[in-house]
């Protein structure tokens, strides 16, 4: 008897210890969404039924209306002629939920269009105009940095990473606005379009302020204190609805839509697809925003993933977050509407 | 009246299901462990197999409660008879639950369902705290349908091996797949 059961004993471990090995439990290096949210983390810990990244943000309502032009790129029902509903976020890309709006180096706009039939358009952008690193395995070294005491660490990261270095190059000429309504934010990541005769197109895309950008000194932004976005954005709102315009860029052969990291030629072929017009801008807690997992992975037919690397690791990392902050919901209490 | 044996839709149904479960406890453990471009890929597959496995397992019961199973063994303990019926209760709770909890899930985030091209309308509105506990539940309940398949493989391989009473013959097939007579024999 003891023959058969140890047999029994070993198959049923066998099995078990292959399940361990899928969950990467004998991995001290498989990049696993944990692994990601662990080096997002502040020293003082994450703020429970807020997002792992990008915390501080306000909602909006609003309108896209589609001019058709898209329709010669994409299939998607969100580019015929027509009005489709959006729920939108502005964010500041920092890990900290009272992150100070001058010192913010990078911010977001995200937004889920959706269609009749009730497919989604979800997209997460920033308005740096392209991503510091080329894979997500660098992405995430280079989140350690910050807890990094060896002084020759960042340097050797930039070393190892010359995109790291262009894209340091490049910020350090940009100005930042004073507004979320005068900046560009950028899908980053590329996508492949499929039109109706199946032909299949690369793109990014932007959304377009229309609003002129004023750019400011870091001097005249620290004057405006740590909290001056979200008045504005009301501000604004109130006066006249604001409104971007949503534009695809269509890649030339060869141009790079693996690495996020390289930006394309100026001169590619830029369609505007359509306008979007905000309705109302409302507080996140309250608001429908909260509740979207901006996914880019989320996509209509006649959208599809490239072969961008960051796209999976995005889906499966905001996956996780939107589980945790979804479970922790009772710690973001839901207050009485108010007007905005 | 229960029949002799399993009839041979009924161990196509086990055997085809087995494979399929296992396959996808393992997919699901994979997509949520790694940034990889096999993120997607698994995802994709989780989802159609998932909804395959809600009616396939809805096919089998109706089976299992129409035609019924083959009697376990006279003198099969109080204790493993109870075992035997607690854990084919729970086996096919979870087999139907947890497809059900990952469409309500999915539901409770608002996200589009569209399965092999098909648009799946949503099992209930948007509810963000109710996805939070959803997708816990998803996740613990399959490791519970984990364990659950373990023990339900060890007791296939102690009925096979140490008591040797036809109970694993009468699913496999072939010799001794009539258990009765094979006891009565002894």
């Amino acid at each position: 008897m003891a023959k058969p059961l140890l047999g029994i004993a070993v198959l049923v471990a066998l099995v078990a210890a292959a399940f361990a090995y899928t969950a990467g439990l004998f991995s001290s290096t498989r990049l696993t969404p944990d692994r990601f949210l662990a080096q997002l983390q502040p020293a003082e810990g994450p703020s429970p039924g807020h997002r792992r990244n990008h915390l501080k943000g306000i909602c909006f309502v609003g309108d896209f209306e589609a001019s058709g032009a898209g329709t010669a790129l994409s299939r998607a029902a969100v580019f015929k002629p027509g009005h489709y509903p959006v729920v939108g976020r502005f964010n500041l890309a920092d890990t900290h939920l009272h992150a100070s709006d001058a010192m913010a180096g990078v911010r977001g706009m995200s937004i889920q269009i959706t269609a009749p039939d009730g497919e989604q358009w979800r997209s997460a952008m920033i308005d740096a105009p392209m991503f510091p690193v080329a894979t997500p395995q660098a992405f995430h070294e280079l989140l350690g940095l910050g807890r990094s005491k060896d002084p020759q660490a960042l340097p050797h990261f930039a070393a190892a990473h010359p995109e790291f270095a262009a894209f340091g190059a490049l910020s350090a000429r940009l100005q930042h606005t004073a507004s979320y309504a005068q900046d560009q934010y950028n899908s980053i990541d590329s996508f492949i379009f499929t039109d109706g005769t199946g032909e299949h197109h690369a793109v990014r895309w932007a959304v377009l302020p229309a609003v002129p950008p004023e750019p400011k000194t870091q001097e005249q932004l620290n004057q405006l204190g740590p909290d001056f976005l979200f008045a504005d954005l009301r501000t604004r709102q109130a006066a006249a609805p604001l409104r971007f315009t949503v534009q695809v860029v269509v890649a030339s052969p060869g141009d790079p839509t693996a690495e996020p990291s390289k930006a394309w030629p100026a001169d590619r072929q830029h369609v505007d697809v359509g306008v979007i017009t905000v309705q109302q801008i409302q507080d996140e807690a309250n608001a429908r925003c909260r509740d979207v997992n901006y996914d880019p992975t989320v996509l209509p037919d006649g959208m599809q993933v490239s072969d961008d690397p960051f796209l999976a690791a995005r889906s499966a990392v905001y996956a996780r977050s939107y589980e945790l902050r979804t479970a922790e919901d009772a710690d973001y209490p839901r207050t009485a509407p108010t007007s905005p | 009246m229960s029949p002799r044996s399993f009839s041979p839709l009924q161990r196509g149904l086990h055997w085809l299901m087995a494979a399929a479960i296992l396959t996808m406890l393992f997919i699901g453990i994979g997509m949520v462990s790694t940034v990889s471009h096999a993120h997607l890929t698994l995802l994709a597959v989780h989802r159609p197999l998932g909804l395959a496995i809600l009616l396939l397992a809805i096919v089998r019961l109706v089976i299992r409660l129409t035609r019924g199973t083959p009697p376990l063994p006279s003198d099969l303990p109080p204790l493993m008879r109870l075992g035997a019926l607690g854990s084919h209760v729970l086996l096919y709770a979870l087999m139907i639950a947890l497809p059900l909890i990952g469409w309500a899930m999915m539901s409770a985030a608002g996200d589009p369902i569209l399965i092999a091209g098909m648009h799946i309308p949503p099992l209930l509105s948007p509810n963000a705290a109710l996805h939070g506990i959803l997708r816990e539940a998803h996740t613990w309940l399959a490791l519970a349908l984990l364990a659950l398949i373990l023990m339900h493989f060890a007791a296939a391989l102690f009925h096979a091996w140490i008591r040797r009473d036809g109970v694993f013959e009468a699913m496999a097939g072939g010799e001794g797949a009539a258990p009765v007579v094979k006891l009565s024999q002894q």
